[in-house]
């Protein structure tokens, strides 16, 4: 199945909902990747102004989620869609949950940037160690997504397996913290807030992953989820 | 970074411009036709009650119940076809843009000529393609051949059904499909130009492709006319309408909204009808 298959309805009303409900979805996708961006910039540089931004922008993503859910809720009651729409419509309204909570991961870290002020200290020495996750976390989430654009099955199993790294990346960031913080007892606070923001970004890698698993349920009408790795990648590869 | 923060501000507003639709309201519609206190008899037996509605331009209107409900006697209604059953009385009025459809003025055949009207199984004249769609127009004495062959072939297109018969107009209309016969006899009503069509169950003999096709060919016809549809099939009604009537015993239930109806009706009986609860 590609992209096309929803658009191959005989009826043009029903192709145009659903193309809207994607790409709507998709500009949502986009608007989170972008909140999360501007968080761990705001946290890593200490900018207040930014985060504050970040802060106040959530209610866009929360108003979108609403729209969407709405939009769903009406395809199924005017189409009683089947099949792979009845799949694609669970699946878009289950992304939007979690594209929903990736925002309010992204408006804690804002959050915690505005907690701790402008930055005083070199940005090398603050929070440095979270760019490093931030930027996987960000790759995995913008992968996540061009996976659903296009539909491609292998693309969101090799995403899925890229969240196996990211959690390794969060507990290392984990320990090296704990040590430090044994080493130094004045450095728990910092370190304390570091280890909630990598955790703000964890989840939102796990919630990437979701989006990946959503892929493959619309493409291959299986759902993947609590699966093994590679029960998943297999249903992936899977071309009957 | 600032960047990154207005385009999110400036995406979510392009968003909501053009996400979810709103829902419609009657109050916002020109009206074609207005159903005034419209009360019918058969016999002592009374099929419709006190019927109050506005029926919106260019908007497909749909009408469902259990059998028996009236939404066919009411269909048959506007464009007087009650008149040929012996025992019918009718009071109240429909009025359609200003005229009182059942005052003595009313030109009959000209009230059918302005409201078309198409039923549950195709009747295609026993005639060529070309002349089933012709003939309105030759009723009317029109005889030019190139204003003919224009309307024909207008007609034919607007119902799809053009490049599927161009190279046999002169065939007998029999040899055609359940579905083309339909979408023939729709040609047939469109060609004379009415204001309004309606669609009494036009795809209850029809498979599921034919019926598909009929239910697109009411999404675009609606942009020229007025569409009033009764079907048993409420899922159709759903797909295909922009507002819904809900009738039981002769009554008007429920009228509104297509979307609001099938998701959050007002009434507890609409909503065991849709649901499937109705006993």
């Amino acid at each position: 199945m590609d992209k096309a298959h929803i658009s191959q309805h005989i009826s043009s009303q029903f192709n145009r909902e659903l193309q809207e409900l994607f790409s709507t979805v998709m500009q949502m996708g986009a608007l989170v990747q972008a909140q999360i961006i501007s968080a761990v910039d705001a946290l890593v540089t200490g900018n207040v102004e930014l985060a504050e931004q970040v802060i106040t922008s959530d209610h866009l993503i929360n108003a979108m989620e609403v729209r969407i859910d709405e939009e769903c809720a009406h395809i199924i009651a005017r189409r009683q869609p089947t099949a792979t729409d009845l799949r694609f419509i669970i699946a878009m309204a289950k992304s939007t949950t979690d594209l929903e909570r990736m925002g309010d991961e992204a408006e804690r870290i804002g959050h915690m940037a505005v907690r701790l002020g402008p930055a005083a200290e070199e940005p090398s020495r603050r929070f440095a160690e979270l760019g490093r996750l931030g930027r996987n976390v960000q790759q995995q989430l913008a992968e996540a997504l061009r996976a659903m654009d296009t539909l491609d099955t292998e693309l969101a199993a090799q995403v899925v397996r890229e969240d196996l790294s990211v959690d390794a990346d969060f507990e290392g960031l984990t320990r090296e913290l704990i040590t430090h913080m044994m080493e130094d007892p004045r450095s728990i606070p910092r370190a304390l807030n570091v280890i909630w923001a990598a955790r703000s970004l964890e989840r939102i890698g796990d919630r990437a992953r979701n989006l990946c698993e959503y892929v493959i349920y619309i493409v291959k009408g299986k759902d993947v989820r609590h699966t093994s790795l590679e029960d998943l990648e297999r249903e992936a590869r899977r071309t009957d | 970074m600032k960047e990154t923060q207005n385009t999110v501000s400036s995406m979510a507003a392009s968003l909501f411009q053009d996400s979810a639709r709103e829902a419609l309201s009657l109050q916002d519609e020109d009206i074609t036709l207005s159903v005034e206190g419209l009360d019918l008899y058969y016999g002592d037996t009374q099929a419709l009650k006190g019927i109050n509605m506005q029926i919106p331009s260019r908007r497909v209107t749909a009408f469902i119940g259990p059998s028996g409900c009236g939404k066919s006697t009411l269909l048959r209604c506007f464009n007087r076809m009650n008149d040929l059953v012996d025992i019918c009385r009718i009071e109240g009025r429909i009025v359609l843009q200003g005229d009182d459809i059942y005052s003595r003025a009313t030109d009959i055949a000209e009230l059918r000529r302005r409201i078309g009207m198409v039923f549950q199984k195709p009747n295609p004249f026993p005639k060529s393609i070309y002349e089933n769609v012709a003939y309105g127009l030759r009723l009317q004495g029109v005889t030019n051949k190139a204003l003919l062959d224009e309307v024909v072939e207008r007609s034919l297109k607007s119902v799809a059904l053009w490049d599927e018969v161009k190279d046999r107009l002169q065939s007998n209309a029999f040899g055609l499909s359940g579905g083309q016969q339909q979408r023939l006899v729709i040609a047939r009503a469109i060609a004379i130009e009415p204001e309004v069509i309606l669609l009494d169950e036009p795809t209850s003999a029809l498979d599921p492709i034919s019926t598909a096709k009929i239910e697109e060919l009411i999404g675009e016809l609606k942009t020229q006319y007025t569409i009033m549809i009764v079907t048993h099939n409420m899922q159709q009604a759903a797909r295909v309408s922009d507002y819904t009537a809900y009738m039981y015993l002769g009554e008007l239930v429920e009228y509104g909204d297509t979307i609001t109806l099938f998701t959050n009706p007002r009434e507890k009986a609409t909503e065991d009808y849709i649901t499937g609860r109705y006993g």
